[in-house]
Order: structure tokens, then sequence, then C-alpha cells
């Protein structure tokens, strides 16, 4: 999954101070907005992810979610590509193990 | 018709209220508005002395609720505009002795009188920033291009939509422009952009300010100061007139700079 503080961290244009506060502004501001804290908020994806795991198999690569703003609102995106498994034998056993399999970014249950 | 009620709050302290207060008050009256003031800032006053009437101070907000005075007695007349007055807050008093109820009972007496009905809040999300807010028509936040003071701004704008009394509108003070072309300051489009409100004034950095508050003739008296002439701006727009901002440029969405931030330029 790319990870949204990196992005975040790495966009920065590095003009002066000026543009490190409103960075700094529009990052802090997302957070207070829905009082959800960083840390929170990626275990929040984490728990998402395996959830619709349980379900489907995810290109975990492709993975993008994220907060937008609009306004004053705030609400969560998610872009979700499927792995295009199609075998039913596949399907039935996700249903019956919920914690995908070969992920190593995400074990809590 | 009535008078309009207007607060002025910040969240953060010392963003430059009180001084916003006393100069769209004066800047109002010299239009030939009929004005009052509130000082909201119970324990704390100070917008009587930045408008340089501390020494005619009888009776204060205080000594109306609690019965002591008409409300008539509490008003001080302003030397030079005899249609400018200023309730003080009181000095003593702790701030539980105003509830937003009192706000409200006092400003509707108020309001067949004047046209407009300006209440200098105090700092902080607490009682007294609730009592400002109480009888408020519209809501002015002050801040200041930093980032802790645009913080506390959000969280107030937050709290006014919240009370429905949101989203208000924005003044940017002690803006300095020769480091905005530096890139060392957010610009008050930057501010905009983050906070999502719109704009009421950008008033400059001005070495005048201090001065004026040391003598108790509110900056925009100066007709050649440029923070005296951002107050008088902004008193217009809150008469409803469409008065221009000194060269602010407006370029991009929010909506379009933010979504990219956030989703990584992959947003539709
Ligand atoms: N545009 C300006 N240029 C220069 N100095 C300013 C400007 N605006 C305010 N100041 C100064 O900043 C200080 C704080 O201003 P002020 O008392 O109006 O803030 P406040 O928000 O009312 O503070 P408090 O939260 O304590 O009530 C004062 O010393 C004032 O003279
Ligand atoms: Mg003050």
């Amino acid at each position: 999954m790319s990870g949204f503080f990196e992005r975040l961290l790495g966009r920065s244009p590095s003009k002066g101070s000026g543009s490190t506060a409103k960075e700094r502004l529009q990052f802090i501001l997302v957070h207070d907005r829905i009082n959800l804290p960083p840390e929170r908020l990626q275990a929040m994806k984490a728990e998402i992810l395996e959830v619709i795991s349980k379900y489907v198999s995810v290109d975990r690569e492709d993975v993008d979610i994220f907060l937008e703003q609009r306004d004053r609102d705030s609400l969560i995106k998610a872009e979700i590509p499927f792995s295009g498994i199609t075998d039913q034998d596949e399907a039935r056993k996700r249903l019956n193990q919920p914690s995908a399999a070969g992920d190593d970014t995400l074990d809590d249950g | 018709m009535g008078a309009k009620v207007v607060t002025v709050t910040s969240g953060k302290g010392g963003v430059g209220k009180t001084t916003t207060t006393a100069n769209i008050g004066v800047a109002l009256a010299r239009m030939g508005k009929k004005v009052v003031l509130i000082d909201a800032d119970i324990g704390l006053r100070n917008l009587d002395i930045v408008m340089g009437l501390e020494n005619r101070i009888v009776y204060d907000m205080v000594d109306v609720i609690e019965g002591r005075c008409q409300l008539r007695q509490a008003m001080i007349k302003h030397k030079q505009f005899p249609d400018l007055f200023l309730i003080p807050a009181a000095q003593t008093r702790d701030k539980t002795a105003v509830s937003p109820t009192d706000m409200i009972q006092t400003a509707d007496k108020l309001r067949p009188e004047f046209d407009f009905i300006v209440i200098d809040s105090p700092a902080g999300i607490e009682r007294g920033f609730r009592n400002a807010i109480a009888p408020a028509d519209e809501v002015l936040i002050v801040t200041n291009p930093e980032v802790s003071a645009v913080r506390d701004a959000d969280r107030i704008i937050g709290l006014l939509e919240a009370n429905n009394k949101g989203p208000g509108r924005l003044i940017l003070n002690r803006v300095k422009p020769e480091m905005i072309k530096k890139g060392e300051m957010m610009s008050a489009e930057d501010v905009t952009d983050i906070l999502a409100i719109k704009l009421i004034g950008i008033v400059p950095e001005d070495e005048g300010v201090i001065p004026s508050s040391n003598s108790g003739t509110p900056i925009t008296l100066n007709e050649n100061s440029r923070a005296g002439q951002a107050f008088r701006n902004i008193a217009r727009r809150l008469n409803g007139e469409d008065v221009p901002f000194m060269q602010l440029t407006e370029s991009g969405g929010f909506l379009q700079r933010i979504t990219r931030l956030f989703s990584g330029g992959q947003s539709e």
C-alpha cells in the first residue's frame, strides 16, 4: 500500500517555510477535524483492507485509501483493486479463513 | 430594522481581536453608523484602553446584569463620535457573572437603537467565548498567518458551525507582504484555502498599531496607515459594500488542490 504519509512528506515543494506551514496545517487539520490521530487512521485503513480481503482477493500493491476535504467536510475514499481470482474454491476458502494469506503488513485480527 | 450583532473571536489569544473590534467600531462610526461595542472579556478588560475610554468607566457589564445600574448608564460615549458607545467588561468579576442568555437579552435591548453591535470575545473556548457568540448574527474570526493560530481558528470555526453560528468570515491580521514574497509566510490565499471560509479582511503588520493603543486612538483614524485602511475596508464590507481586496489573487480551487494532495494525484 503506497503510504499516505510518505506521499504527503515526499510532496513538499520545499520553497520556503511558508509552504511548509501550509502543508503541516493541512495534515494537522485533517486529523483535528475528524478527531482521529494518524496512528488510528492507519489502523482503520488496515482494518478496512482486512475486511475487504475476507471477501475478495485484493491487489495490495495498488490499494489507496485516503482522506479528502470538501470545503470543511472530510470524507474517506478507497481505491482497492481486486486481483482477479475467479476460482470458486479459492473464494469459498476465503469466506472460511478471514485472514488473507501472504500478507505481512496486516496481522491483527 | 435593528442592529447587526458582530462578534470578533479567534481561538488563539493575542492575534488582534481587541484591536480589530476597536478599529471596526471607529470605522463604522466614521461612516455615520450608530455603534455600540461590548467588551466580553470579563476579568481582563482591554477594549476601554485601546479606545482611550478607561477614565470614564463608572459601571460595567456585570453591574448591568446584576441590576446595579441601567444599561444606558454603563454605555460610555466616545469623545469624538457621539454615536459610538462602549460597554466595558468588569475587571474584578469571575467569568460566570455573565451568561449567554444575559448577552442575548442585552443585545436585544440595544438592537432597536443601533446599526451595529460589535462584541470583543476573549480568547479560548470557555464561557467568555460562548457569551460572546450567543447574540451574534455574524462572527469574524481573527487569525495570524502562523500554524498554531490557524489551527486554533479551525477549531473555532468548527465550534461555530456546531452552534449554528458558522461559518463566519476571516480576518487575517499581522500579514507581512515582504515575508510572503520571500516564501516565508503563508499568504491570505493559503490560509483561506486551508480554513475554507470567506475572507473579510487582510490587515498588514503595522508599526503604528502599538502607538495608537498607547494613546487610545485606534489606528483607523490615521488616514495614512495601511492597517487603518484595511480596517476601514472591513467596516465597509460589514456594511454590505463590495470592496476589492488589496492585491489578493485567487487561483485554483481549494478543493482541487487538497484533493490532489491527499490522493497523490489519483483523484477523478
Ligand atoms: N496589525 C497589527 N500590526 C501590529 N501589531 C498589532 C496588529 N494587530 C495587533 N497588534 C498587536 O498585537 C497585540 C495583541 O493585540 P490584541 O490585544 O488586539 O489581541 P487580542 O486577540 O485581543 O488578545 P487577547 O486574546 O489577549 O484578548 C497588541 O500588542 C497589538 O498592538
Ligand atoms: Mg483582547
